[in-house]
C-alpha cells in the first residue's frame, strides 16, 4: 500500500505501475495456489452419488409470440413473470397455465424481468436502457402499461434486475458496464457500482438474511462481488475464456456459479477466493447462458445455446443428466422458491416447468 | 456460385474479432468437421455412392457421423450425438443431400460437408437480391434435383413482387450464373449445387426450422460485421438501396487504461493479499456438509412428503407449508442455524414467542426493525431510523438493547446523519449475541422441543381414550 502511494508521488510511469500490478497479481496467484491443497471433486469422492433423476416437463407455457428472454418466480412458488423479444411481459400461474396479466411494452428485447417480494408488482427492462416497475392490478381490464413507472436509467441496455428484499429497492446491471441500486418510490440512484470494463450481463443478490453483497458477471470475463453499502468491489474472479452470461449464488451464500460463452460453468468459493470446479464436456461446445442451484446446492442446472439443460453434480463435477425439449436456445433457468420445480425460458417462445 | 469472390474476407476489417461468442462456437465446430473429414486420422470415409444410373459423389451416412461423434467426443448416448450433429447441420456445416431440413439422422441418410467458402464464420449476410438470383437460376435449369420446394416457390413469387422494378437485372444475373455453372464438370456441379442449396437453407430456412443466424443482440456490436452489412454471394455490387440492419450499437467509447485505473488495481490487489483465505479442503468440507444437511429438503434429490404438486397435481404439499402447524422436518431446519430459523416466518414467530416468555424479545425486535429499515423507501428512512433509536437505544428507551460501548459510540455517530445502514454494526453485534445466547436456549426450550418431537399440547393420549370410552357407553 505504502509503495503504491509513493509511486504516484514520484510520478511513476504507466508502464512501471503496470509492472507493479502484474507482480502483485502473480504474488496473489501464488498465495492462493498454496491453499489449493485438494480439488473439490477429489474431496467429494467419499460423498454418495446422486441417484438417477427422472426429471420431465410437467408444464408447457405457450403464449409468447417471440423469444422468451427472462423469467422470475413469485414467492408464492407457483406464479412467475416472463419477458420476451417483442416487448411482452406475461404473469402466469404456472400451476394452472393461466395467464393472469399481459403487458405490451413499446420496447423490444425485454432482457430482464423480476417479481417483487410482495407479489404486487413486476420489474422489467431491456433495450430501452431502463428498468420499469409495473404494479399488478386485480382488475383484469386495467391497462397495466399505462401504470408503468421508470425507476432505473442506464446509458445502455438493461441486462438484469432484482428487488432487494422489499418492493422498495431494485438492483440493476447494464450493458453500460455498471450496476446500480435504486429507490423505487423516488427513482433516485442510491449507489452505483463501477469496475467492470465491459457489459455487465448478470447479477445475483447474496441469499443471506444479514448480508449486503451481490455478485455480477460480464463480457470482460470477470465476476465481481460488491458491497452494497459502499459500492466497493470486494472480490474478483477471472478464469472464464469468454463472456460470463449468468452468475448465481450457492444457497449458503459462501460460493457462486457462473455460465459462460466458453461452454463451461464454473464454481467459485468466496472463502478460498478461487475457482473450485469447472463443469465441462467435450460434447458441449455451445455457450452456457444461465445457471441455478437446486435447494440443497447439490445440483446445478445450466441452460445452453444448444437448446439443452445439463444437470451437474456440483460436488463431484460430473453431469447427472441432460434435459431435452426446447427447440431453440435456453435463455434462463430458475428453480422455484421451495425447490419443487425448475422453470426454463427459451428462444422457442415457450417456457417449461420441469420436476 | 460466385466466380470472383472466392476469398472469404470480412467486410472492411482485417483483424476479425476472433473471440466473439459466435466465433468461438464456429471454430469448435470447424475443428470437429475438419477432424471428421480427415480419413487418415480416424475420420469417416467419404465416398461416391452408386444410385440407379448415376453416382452420388462425396457423401457419408448419418450413422457414420453419429458413430464418429460418439467415439471422438466421448458421447455415451446416441441421442446426444444426434442432437449435436443436428446442430452442426443447422449451422450449415453438414447437410443431407436430399432435404432442406438441416438435421442429422442415425441411419443411411446421405450427408455432405459444406465448403469452407460458405462457412458461417465468414459472416455472410446475404441480400434478398442474391436469394432472388439463386431461386431464379434454379428455375432456369432443367434438372429434377433443382426443382423448387413449395416454400421456395412462394418465396420467389414474393421476391418477384418486391423487386418488380429490377427483375430484368436479377434475371440477367441469374442467366450469367447459369453460364458460369455450366462450365464446371458434372460431379463438381452436383457437389457445388448442393453446397449452395445448404447455404441458403441456413440463411433462408424452411418455415418452422430454427434460423441459426439469429444473434443475441447484446453480443452484436462485437461481431466482425456488427452492422450486418450485406455482402453479395454472386458478386452483385451494392446499388446503395440496401440499408444496414438496425442494430443496437453502444455509444460507449473504448476506455484507455489510465494511471488511476492501474493504481486502483494495485490497491485492490493489495487488499486481496491482506485477506485471510481458507484452504480448499476446508471449504470443500463446509460445502459437503451444507449440501448433505439440506439434501433431505431438496425435492430434486429426495422425494417430498406429500408428493410434489407439479408431478401429482395435488397441492397438499403447499397447503401443509402454509398451515399454522409446521412439520417436524421443517422445525428441524430451524435448528441448523439462527439464519435458517429467521428465514422461516414460522421459525421467526416461535423464536420471538420464546424470547417474550423470557422477557428478552427486544434483541430480536431490534434486529427485525433494522431489517425493515433497510427495505424502506428513501423518504421514510430518516424518520424510521430515529424511531428505532428512541425505541431501543436512547436514554430511557422502552426496549433497551445491550450494546458494547464501541458499537454504541459508532451508532450514535451514524444516527446524526441517519441512513439505511446506520445500525449495521449494532445489528451485527446483536445477531452474534442472539446466536451465542438465546438461540441456543431456544433450541433446548419446550416451545421448540414440543414442535420438533411433535408433542401435542393439552390432552394426553390416555385422556382421549377415556373420554371416548365414556362417550360410547
Amino acid at each position: 500500500m505504502k509503495m503504491a502511494c509513493k509511486g504516484l508521488q514520484t510520478g511513476e510511469t504507466l508502464s512501471s505501475l503496470k509492472r507493479e500490478s502484474e507482480s502483485l497479481r502473480k504474488k496473489l496467484e501464488e498465495e492462493r495456489r498454496k491453499l489449493a491443497d485438494v480439488e473439490l471433486n477429489q474431496a467429494a469422492e467419499k460423498v454418495e452419488v446422486v441417484g438417477a433423476l427422472s426429471i420431465k416437463t410437467r408444464r408447457l407455457l405457450k403464449g409468447h409470440g417471440n423469444k422468451v428472454l427472462c423469467m422470475d418466480w413469485c414467492k408464492d412458488k407457483r406464479r412467475l413473470v416472463s419477458s420476451s423479444q417483442d416487448g411482452k411481459v406475461i404473469v402466469w400461474d404456472a400451476f394452472t397455465l393461466n395467464k393472469e396479466h399481459g403487458v405490451s411494452l413499446p420496447c423490444t428485447w425485454m432482457m430482464a424481468c423480476a417479481y417483487s417480494p410482495s407479489g404486487c408488482a413486476v420489474a422489467c427492462g431491456g433495450l430501452d436502457n431502463k428498468c420499469s416497475v409495473i404494479p399488478l392490478s386485480l382488475d383484469r381490464n386495467e391497462n397495466l402499461a399505462a401504470k408503468k413507472k421508470s425507476v432505473a436509467m442506464h446509458t445502455n441496455y438493461l441486462s438484469g434486475c432484482t428487488f432487494t428484499g422489499s418492493d422498495m429497492q431494485i438492483l440493476t446491471s447494464s450493458g453500460d458496464g455498471s450496476c446500480a441500486l435504486w429507490d423505487v418510490e423516488s427513482g433516485q440512484l442510491l449507489q452505483s457500482f463501477h469496475g467492470h470494463t465491459a457489459d455487465v450481463l448478470s447479477l445475483d443478490l447474496a441469499p443471506s438474511e444479514t448480508g449486503n453483497t451481490f455478485v455480477s458477471g460480464g463480457s470482460d470475463r470477470r465476476s465481481n462481488v460488491w458491497d452494497m453499502r459502499s459500492g466497493q468491489n470486494i472480490q474478483s474472479f477471472e478464469s472464464h475464456e469468454s463472456d460470463i452470461n449468468c452468475v448465481k449464488y450457492y444457497p449458503s451464500g459462501d460460493a457462486f456459479a457462473s455460465a459462460s460463452d466458453d461452454s463451461t460453468c464454473r464454481f467459485y468459493d468466496l472463502r478460498a477466493d478461487r475457482e473450485v470446479a469447472v463443469y465441462q464436456k467435450d460434447s458441449i461446445i455451445f455457450g452456457a447462458s444461465t445457471v441455478d442451484f437446486s435447494l440443497s446446492g447439490r445440483l446445478l442446472f445450466a441452460g445452453y445455446n444448444d437448446y439443452t439443460i445439463n444437470v451437474w453434480d456440483v460436488l463431484k463435477g460430473t453431469r447427472v443428466t441432460c434435459l431435452f425439449g426446447h427447440e431453440n436456445r435456453v435463455s434462463r433457468v430458475r428453480v422455484s422458491p421451495d425447490g419443487t420445480a425448475l422453470c426454463s425460458a427459451s428462444w422457442d417462445n415457450t417456457l417449461r416447468i420441469w420436476a | 456460385m460466385a466466380e470472383g469472390a472466392k476469398e472469404p474476407v470480412g467486410v472492411g476489417t482485417t483483424d476479425p474479432e476472433e473471440d466473439s461468442p459466435n466465433m468461438i462456437v464456429y471454430r469448435k465446430i470447424e475443428d470437429i468437421v475438419t477432424r471428421i473429414q480427415d480419413e487418415n486420422a480416424g475420420g469417416v470415409s467419404i465416398r461416391t455412392v452408386k444410385s440407379f444410373l448415376s453416382k452420388i459423389p462425396s457423401v457419408v451416412s448419418g450413422a457414420d457421423i453419429v458413430q464418429w461423434l460418439m467415439k471422438n467426443l466421448s458421447v455415451e448416448d446416441p441421442a446426444e450425438a444426434i442432437h449435436l450433429g443436428s446442430l452442426v447441420a443447422a449451422h450449415g456445416y453438414i447437410f443431407p443431400i436430399s432435404d432442406h431440413v438441416l438435421m442429422l439422422k442415425d441411419d443411411g441418410t446421405l450427408y455432405r460437408f459444406q465448403s469452407p467458402y460458405f462457412w458461417p464464420s465468414n459472416c455472410w449476410e446475404p441480400e434478398n437480391t442474391d436469394y432472388a438470383i439463386y431461386l431464379c437460376k434454379r428455375t432456369m435449369q432443367n434438372k429434377a434435383r433443382l426443382e423448387l420446394a413449395d416454400y421456395e416457390a412462394e418465396n420467389l413469387a414474393r421476391l418477384q413482387r418486391a423487386f418488380a422494378r429490377k427483375w430484368e437485372f436479377i434475371f440477367m444475373q441469374a442467366e450469367a450464373q447459369v453460364k458460369i455453372d455450366r462450365k464446371k464438370d458434372k460431379a463438381e456441379r452436383k457437389i457445388l449445387d448442393s453446397q449452395e442449396r445448404a447455404f441458403w437453407d441456413v440463411h433462408r430456412p424452411v418455415p418452422g426450422c430454427v434460423n441459426t443466424t439469429e444473434m443475441d443482440i447484446r453480443k452484436c456490436r462485437r461481431e466482425r460485421n456488427p452492422h450486418r452489412v450485406k455482402k453479395s454471394v454472386y458478386g452483385v455490387p451494392d446499388d446503395g438501396q440496401s440499408q444496414p440492419s438496425p442494430v443496437h450499437i453502444s455509444s460507449q467509447p473504448t476506455k484507455k487504461t489510465t494511471k488511476e485505473d492501474v493504481q486502483k488495481e494495485i490497491n485492490f490487489l493489495n487488499s486481496q493479499l491482506d485477506r485471510h483465505c481458507m484452504k480448499v479442503s476446508k471449504v470443500a468440507d463446509s460445502l459437503m456438509s451444507y449440501t448433505e444437511q439440506f439434501m433431505e429438503y431438496d425435492p430434486f434429490v429426495s422425494a417430498t412428503e406429500p408428493s410434489n404438486p407439479w408431478i401429482s397435481d395435488d397441492m397438499s404439499f403447499w397447503d401443509l407449508e402454509a398451515s399454522r402447524d409446521p412439520s417436524q422436518q421443517r422445525v428441524k431446519k430451524w435448528g441448523f442455524s439462527l439464519e435458517e430459523a429467521l428465514k422461516d416466518p414460522a421459525g421467526r414467530d416461535q423464536f420471538l414467542k420464546f424470547l417474550e416468555s423470557e422477557f428478552s424479545s427486544e434483541n430480536l425486535r431490534f434486529w427485525l426493525a433494522v431489517q425493515d429499515l433497510k427495505r424502506r423507501p428513501l423518504q421514510d428512512v430518516s424518520s424510521r431510523a430515529q424511531e428505532i433509536w428512541q425505541e431501543f437505544l436512547a436514554e430511557g428507551a422502552p426496549s433497551p438493547i445491550n450494546l458494547d460501548s464501541h458499537s454504541y459510540e459508532r451508532t450514535s455517530q451514524n444516527i446524526k446523519d441517519p441512513g439505511r445502514y446506520s445500525y449495521e454494526d449494532a445489528q451485527e453485534h446483536i445477531f452474534k449475541l442472539m446466536k451465542s445466547d438465546s438461540y441456543a436456549r431456544f433450541l433446548r426450550s419446550n416451545i421448540y422441543q414440543d414442535l420438533l418431537l411433535a408433542r401435542k399440547k393439552g390432552k394426553s393420549l390416555t385422556g382421549k381414550r377415556l373420554t371416548g370410552l365414556m362417550q360410547s357407553s
